[in-house]
């Protein structure tokens, strides 16, 4: 287990290199630069000694060279912007993201697995029919729209929840956002536990538990849960990476002080360092959660060993 | 034998729904078992020899359906008792085991848990109890190790192991029918042996009654007392196993011991080809009138186009379904 742990550790290290690259290269060749951005009426003097101060001037390779440098000591560079370390605006932002996303996560967990286990038990009947209404309308829904409607709804409206911010970062802020953001891979969740159920009650081993007198509902808890379980906990773990990804345009609705939101407007003003930082920090987050998925797998399926 | 047999299976339907109606995919389907007695269903895939099982054990599930006749079990119509009542005679008193012991399994439970669930289902055992109880269990079936194999996942037996399992768990409430659909056929022809053995072997001592559902008429006949052949969806004869060897009277049944190999016959007869039942199973749709056999029959004539034949009991003992039987 444990040097399988440390494989799949290895394993990571040149697709962040990959991605590190990536983003360098990409915000090396787009036009624009954190100087331009900042005033309309250049002076080619100021700017030279900005492009300098900024280390700008160098080559494309010396820079790239210079920055994984100082990534291996852990230091992400200064923002261009706030002249604060990149490690120090990520660090404030990371909580309210990792708060959101696992909201969002748990919020469609809870609703979107029972309710395919429910639909799957009678498949036709009338919850089956609602529930997946409800799943692809979940799937279907635009979130910016959404988070439009619910604010609109549950702010203006009713007056229970505040519309945005996070606020002292307490439970009534989130709950906004996470809904907003949960609703997708909660319709997701709930159809691909429907599918896994459907076809594990088709199994043998189900025929075989029911020739052994149990109850349907005994056969679902005994024999049919941990096996779909499998199948959930991939779905659960691909959409993890897209939750982060989609997570940018909910933070930025709700003005929710997270990864994304420092995300786009580091993007919008060519903040290459904090850019850099930022997409490094969510696909770590990405690969560290895979990499727990896996081990998950260890745990639940027995045919799934590591050596 | 004295008092009600153990099952009776009395003008027994079978429907399939096929959307547009329901055709019948077994029907008159007749016979007892007694307590303790093995009793034999063969006949080619298709023939509705496995959904009967099923029926009996109550698992037929949608699109099948009993559509007519009685099932007894001890006495007692199965059809008329109440799902929980259907629960409690299933692997308890009526236990079953299944063709593959690959995919019957669940792959992701321990064996000794899937043994041990059957103690606590029907014998109120706690947890802690029936875990005792599957050692036991698998001890029983002549597993190496049990107290070790408990714990092992089913990927992690062989077919033949796996099977062993499907037999403790089968036998472990000490049932008074053992239904084995094709028990065997999975499984290599080395370990076949072993695993038939053990299965009667543990009957035997428990005065557990076995029906046998194979296609392969040596091996039914070898395990069982009598047996019944079944073609199209009807059963065409009812003998003891050594008579329908001996003297077979359906023009099927004839034609299934004619085409079975005998070892030594090459010297009595010469190097001649096996011989073959002209002619495919017709469809479960498309039955033919009268007697459903009389396409592929040599001893065809009008009437078996026309008229299903009746069953006749034959005078050393059977029963065939057959307007011109031996």
């Amino acid at each position: 287990m444990l040097s399988f742990l440390f494989r799949r550790l290895l394993q990571t290290v040149p697709t962040v290199l990959a991605v590190v690259l990536l983003v360098f290269v990409l915000f090396s060749v787009v036009p624009g630069s954190i100087v331009s951005s900042m005033s309309d009426d250049s002076d080619p003097q100021v700017e030279e000694r900005m492009k300098k101060q900024l280390g700008l001037d160098d080559p494309v390779y010396v820079r790239f060279g210079k920055y994984i440098a100082k990534l291996s000591t852990g230091d992400l560079g200064t923002s261009f912007r706030t002249r604060e370390p990149v490690t120090t605006m990520i660090a404030k932002r990371a909580w309210p993201t990792l708060q959101l996303v696992f909201a969002a996560m748990a919020f469609a967990v809870v609703i979107g697995v029972p309710l395919g286990f429910i639909a799957a038990l009678k498949p036709g009947g009338i919850v089956d029919t609602l529930a997946m209404m409800v799943a692809v309308s979940g799937l279907s829904i635009a979130k910016f729209w959404l988070g439009l409607v619910l604010m609109y709804l549950f702010a203006l409206k009713l007056g229970w929840l505040p519309s945005f911010g996070y606020g002292d970062g307490g439970l009534k802020y989130l709950l906004l956002p996470a809904v907003t953001l949960g609703v997708s891979p909660m319709a997701l969740f709930a159809r691909t536990t429907r599918a896994a159920v459907l076809e594990i009650m088709t199994a043998d081993f189900v025929r075989t538990a029911r020739s052994k007198g149990m109850s349907e509902t005994r056969v679902v808890k005994w024999h049919v849960m941990r096996n779909a379980l499998v199948i959930i906990l991939t779905t659960v773990g691909l959409q993890f990476g897209a939750l982060m990804g989609q997570a940018v345009v909910v933070e930025k609705l709700f003005s929710w002080p997270g990864i994304g939101s420092l995300l786009v407007d580091s993007v919008l003003q060519r903040d290459i360092p904090a850019v850099q930082g930022s997409i490094l920090v969510v696909v770590l987050a990405f690969l560290a959660i895979n990499l727990l998925i896996d081990v998950l797998y260890g745990v639940i399926d027995p045919r799934i060993r590591y050596a | 034998m004295t008092g009600t047999p153990l099952l009776e299976v009395e003008d027994l339907r079978l429907d399939l729904d096929i959307g547009s109606g329901r055709v019948a995919a077994a029907e008159g389907v007749s016979f007892r078992i007694d307590r303790g007695e093995t009793f034999g269903l063969v006949g080619e895939s298709g023939c509705g020899k496995s959904i009967t099982a099923l029926a009996l054990i109550g698992l037929l599930r949608h699109p099948l359906s009993i559509g007519g006749g009685v099932i007894r079990f001890d006495g007692k119509e199965i059809q008329h008792l109440s799902a929980a009542g259907q629960r409690d005679l299933r692997g308890n008193r009526i236990a079953m085991i299944f063709q593959e012991p690959m995919t019957a399994l669940n792959p992701v439970s321990p064996v000794g848990r899937q043994i041990a669930e059957m103690f606590v289902l029907h014998k109120g055992k706690s947890w802690r109890e029936a875990n005792r109880l599957a050692v036991e269990a698998l001890a029983n079936v002549r597993v190496p190790a049990p107290e070790r194999r408990v714990k092992d996942y089913p990927h992690q037996l062989s077919g033949g192991m796996r099977q062993r399992v499907m037999i403790a768990i089968a036998l472990a409430c000490g049932p008074d029918l053992l239904i084995a659909d094709e028990p065997t056929t999975a499984l290599d022809v080395t370990v076949q042996a072993e695993i038939i053995e053990l299965m009667r072997n543990l009957c035997a001592e428990r005065g557990t009654a076995i029906l046998m559902i194979s296609h392969d008429l040596g091996l039914v006949a070898n395990v069982c007392r009598r047996v019944a052949v079944m073609y199209a969806g009807r059963i065409v004869e009812e003998r003891g196993s050594a008579d329908i060897f001996r003297a077979p009277s359906h023009p099927y049944t004839q034609g299934l011991v004619a085409s079975l190999p005998r070892l030594g016959s090459r010297a009595a007869l010469g190097r001649a080809r096996l011989q073959e039942i002209a002619g495919v199973v017709p469809a479960i749709t498309h039955f033919p009138d009268g007697c459903r056999f009389n396409p592929r029959c040599v001893r065809a004539t009008e009437i078996c186009r026309t008229v299903a034949p009746d069953v006749d009991l034959l005078e050393a003992g059977g029963l065939v379904r057959c307007h011109h039987h031996a």
